[in-house]
């Protein structure tokens, strides 16, 4: 045993370092990420130029002069996650009240599954099911090709559902019974004890999941290829297609070319930076909740 | 005097479980009384009866009669008004996650008051009358997570005063405060009898003695005697409540 | 009308809209898909008469048991260095923000990163190798805090009973800890079987879209779900995307059911 022992305090010290440096590995890919996507934008940033990449209205990166304008990528973008909000938001906050404080125990039992379901559909599927049933409904009852701002912002709003009806509901059940005790005893039925003194005290996590599902719409991609229509000029109308950032990499990567490359790296990268603001805001959140909670 | 609330044959189950037998006692208007005994004894329960809150639970059922002022609170009075009429005052301090005005505001809002001026008014008056107005009234707007345990108290009693109520029913409303505020809370229960029936569960018997006008003891669901404070504590008739005051007093 | 009860109204018609669309997107799939598989369509080789789906689900095997060989190890490790080694510190918020971070990256970026890092600086070229790395880091945070919560919720009194028998940690970790917390391991690693198995954005331009079973972990191949992808942008081949997306379907749904009652067991062995 005493032979062992240095062995065993050996054994001990090299798997903690195993354990620190696997921890440390998200950190480095982190890192690497970051530094792969920005140091391939940058060329780009200024070859074309910030002004006329980010504020360019004109994306025809094959033309000669190519013109490589992010704008209607960015704001077809920016129309899909709003309109996914629209629909999501609402219907996600809804459901995680239901879940909570209306749902029977035996319904809960397929609903929790059903919402996990919902997560874990994958996007193609997402996106094949916007394209053969929803793009043709919306065809007929609004006219166009159906492939639109709303079709997209239809299918990221059932999209971004389960991440806002999950986080939302911790969220609720993490306020304290007593809150919910206290408005019922001052008279307010159930509706008005939930929405005007539950609600409130759970802002924060509803927020932060609002602010995740921005995150899954902006971020989603092969869904939106699907059924946005995917031209490439400023968004037009709620039935007109668009283009957005996310689709403008995958329709285009395939063939892109030098500068045209690198203008779609850029694309990416101003993913990044929108993604990685969105967890700046949520870590701000976490922390001014840790702050209330204690 | 008046009766207020008159329970008459009152048997509260949770499932299979009977937590309540036979309860019959009456509170007059105007008084103050205290419901002791050791845990799990019902008197919670109890309390939590007349103003419906026991309706929250799942598998409770309740037979028997509660009246307030002549009528039956369970068939005869819609829930919502009953709980205005009967306010609660819980053992854990709870504001709502808003300001120190709006946690206030929230009741009569519920009931329909809607005018700021007449808002503005329910809450210095409910604020002055659970002795927290000279302390807040600079700082309304202000969160009213941010009060101490104390104050959020005398905030939870103003709230549910804002609401007019006519019985107001304290779960232990002292339990979780400090000695300081627990003198506060007991002078405020002292001056609001002049206007309110106040119904009152504790376990601090010196605080019953204190503050009470008529006592009532409970053990294993049931209410084993009731009358004035100082006969129960003096004098008792069952041997059981004399063991229980003897046991806490040492 | 009263709002609380047009509030009301609004509670229920939103829990039913949430699983109508759930319903209403399986019967659909299943019902166009479900005809369609054909035994042709499982045959060996994929031509393109018979767009056979046999190499995508073969290639999709192999990409997830590739995927979870790197981030399962790595996940773990760092679950079992944040719960039972780290002490609270800023190096540990650091740490944890990372993988939050990783966990919000849009799969498409995740996409362009393999592509510039294993495919053209690496010059691994379109391959499963280079997929599955991508999709390993793309999964890495599920599995640590999957993990993590796993760790988290085995009682410290086993710890403690371990730690007083004079156990060293490694030894508590591997022989206590790891075997209490095990099915809620095993539920993250199914959850991260799911996303991978339906991920498409990361591997188009990692793995490529070659619609032959693999030879080699160094050759393109398409997995399902870029099978279905592809099929249904061409175009000609929808009936057989609906196909593919019932299989799609079918595995997700057996995962997540899978997941379900592992998390389930795990609740009974703590009682």
């Amino acid at each position: 045993m005493t032979a062992g022992k240095g062995g065993l305090h050996t054994r001990e010290k090299v798997m903690r370092l195993v354990f620190l440096g696997s921890s440390i590995l998200s950190l480095f890919f982190l890192a690497l990420i970051c530094i792969f996507l920005f140091s391939n934008g940058v060329p780009a940033l200024f070859k074309i130029g910030a002004a006329n990449l980010l504020l360019g209205t004109d994306w025809s990166p094959v033309d000669t002069p190519p013109f490589f304008g992010l704008l209607p990528m960015i704001l077809g973008s920016v129309c899909v996650t709003v309109g996914a909000v629209i629909v999501g938001t609402p219907i996600g906050i809804f459901t995680a009240v239901f879940m909570v404080y209306y749902c029977p125990a035996s319904l809960y039992k397929l609903m929790k599954p059903a919402v996990e379901l919902l997560a874990g559909i994958p996007s193609i599927v997402y996106g094949f099911f916007g394209l053969v049933l929803l793009a043709p409904i919306v065809r007929t009852i609004f006219g166009g090709s159906g492939l639109s701002m709303f079709t997209a912002s239809i299918i990221l709003g059932i999209m971004i559902l389960p991440t806002i009806v999950a986080v939302s509901e911790a969220a609720i059940r993490a306020v304290p019974a007593s809150c919910y005790e206290n408005a019922v005893a001052l008279g307010a039925c159930r509706e008005r004890s939930i929405f005007c003194a539950v609600l409130p005290a759970a802002a924060g996590g509803v927020t932060a999941a609002v602010v995740l599902g921005i995150g899954r719409a902006v971020g989603e991609t092969m869904a939106v290829v699907m059924v946005a229509g995917n031209q490439a000029r400023m968004p037009a109308g709620v039935f007109q297609g668009l283009r957005t950032m996310t689709a403008n990499i995958v329709l285009e990567m395939g063939y892109a070319a030098d500068l045209h490359r690198d203008a779609l790296f850029v694309t990416a990268a101003l993913l990044l930076i929108f993604i990685l603001i969105i967890n700046a805001i949520l870590f701000y959140i976490s922390s001014i909740n840790r702050l209330q909670h204690s | 005097m008046n009766n207020k609330i008159e329970v008459k044959g009152l048997d509260l189950f949770f499932g299979d479980f009977q937590a309540l037998y036979n309860i019959n006692i009456e509170f007059a208007e105007r008084e103050v009384y205290a419901m002791i005994g050791p845990s799990g004894c019902g008197k919670s329960t109890f309390l939590k009866t007349l103003n419906r809150m026991n309706d929250l639970v799942v598998n409770c059922k309740i037979t028997g009669e509660v009246r307030l002022d002549g009528r039956d609170i369970f068939r005869a009075i819609d829930v919502n008004v009953l709980r205005k009429t009967v306010g609660m005052v819980f053992q854990k301090p709870n504001p709502f996650a808003m300001s120190i005005y709006d946690n206030i505001a929230f009741g009569p809002k519920t009931h329909g008051v809607a005018k700021r001026a007449q808002l503005d008014e329910i809450v210095e008056r409910s604020l002055t009358a659970a002795v927290l107005w000279e302390e807040v009234k600079d700082r309304l707007k202000k969160s009213a997570l941010d009060l101490s345990g104390g104050q959020q108290q005398r905030l939870c009693v103003a709230r549910s005063l804002a609401v007019n109520p006519e019985v107001l029913l304290m779960d232990e409303p002292t339990s979780a405060l400090d000695p300081l505020s627990t003198l506060k809370i007991e002078e405020l229960i002292c001056n609001l009898k002049a206007n309110y029936t106040i119904i009152i569960v504790t376990h601090n018997m010196q605080q019953a003695a204190r503050i009470s006008d008529k006592t009532g003891f409970f053990l294993l669901g049931q209410l084993i005697e009731a009358d004035s404070t100082d006969k129960i504590f003096s004098s008792p008739k069952d041997k059981r409540t004399e063991d229980y005051i003897t046991g806490r007093f040492g | 009308m009263n709002i609380y009860k047009l509030i009301h109204f609004g509670v229920w018609a939103a829990a039913f809209l949430s699983a109508a669309a759930l319903f209403i997107i399986i019967f659909y799939i299943l019902i166009n898909g479900a005809p369609h598989l054909t035994p042709d369509l499982f045959s060996w080789r994929y031509t393109s008469e018979n767009v056979s789906m046999t190499p995508a689900i073969i290639n999709t095997a192999v990409m997830t048991f590739l995927t979870l060989l790197v981030s399962v190890p790595l996940g773990l490790f760092t679950a079992i260095y944040l719960v039972e080694y780290s002490k609270q510190s800023r190096f540990l918020t650091f740490i944890r923000l990372a993988v939050q971070t990783l966990a919000g990256i849009p799969s498409i970026v995740y996409g362009l990163f393999g592509l510039i890092f294993f495919v053209t600086f690496l010059s691994w070229g379109f391959s499963i190798l280079s997929g599955a790395l991508t999709l390993a880091i793309m999964v890495l945070p599920v599995i640590i805090r999957t993990g993590e919560e796993a760790l988290i919720a085995v009682p410290s009194s086993y710890r403690e009973g371990s730690f007083a028998l004079g156990a060293t940690r490694l030894r508590t970790v591997f022989r206590v800890v790891i075997p209490a917390a095990a099915p809620g391991i095993m539920a993250g690693i199914i959850l991260a079987i799911g996303r991978i198995v339906g991920e498409t954005a990361a591997l188009i331009y990692t793995a490529g879209t070659v619609a032959k079973t693999l030879t080699s972990l160094a050759s393109s191949g398409r997995t399902l779900a870029v099978h279905m992808y592809v099929l249904s942008s061409e175009g000609f081949n929808t009936d057989q995307a609906a196909a593919a997306a019932v299989v799609l379907l079918a595995l997700v749904a057996g995962m997540n059911a899978l997941s379900l009652y592992i998390a389930k067991k795990a609740v009974s062995y703590e009682q």
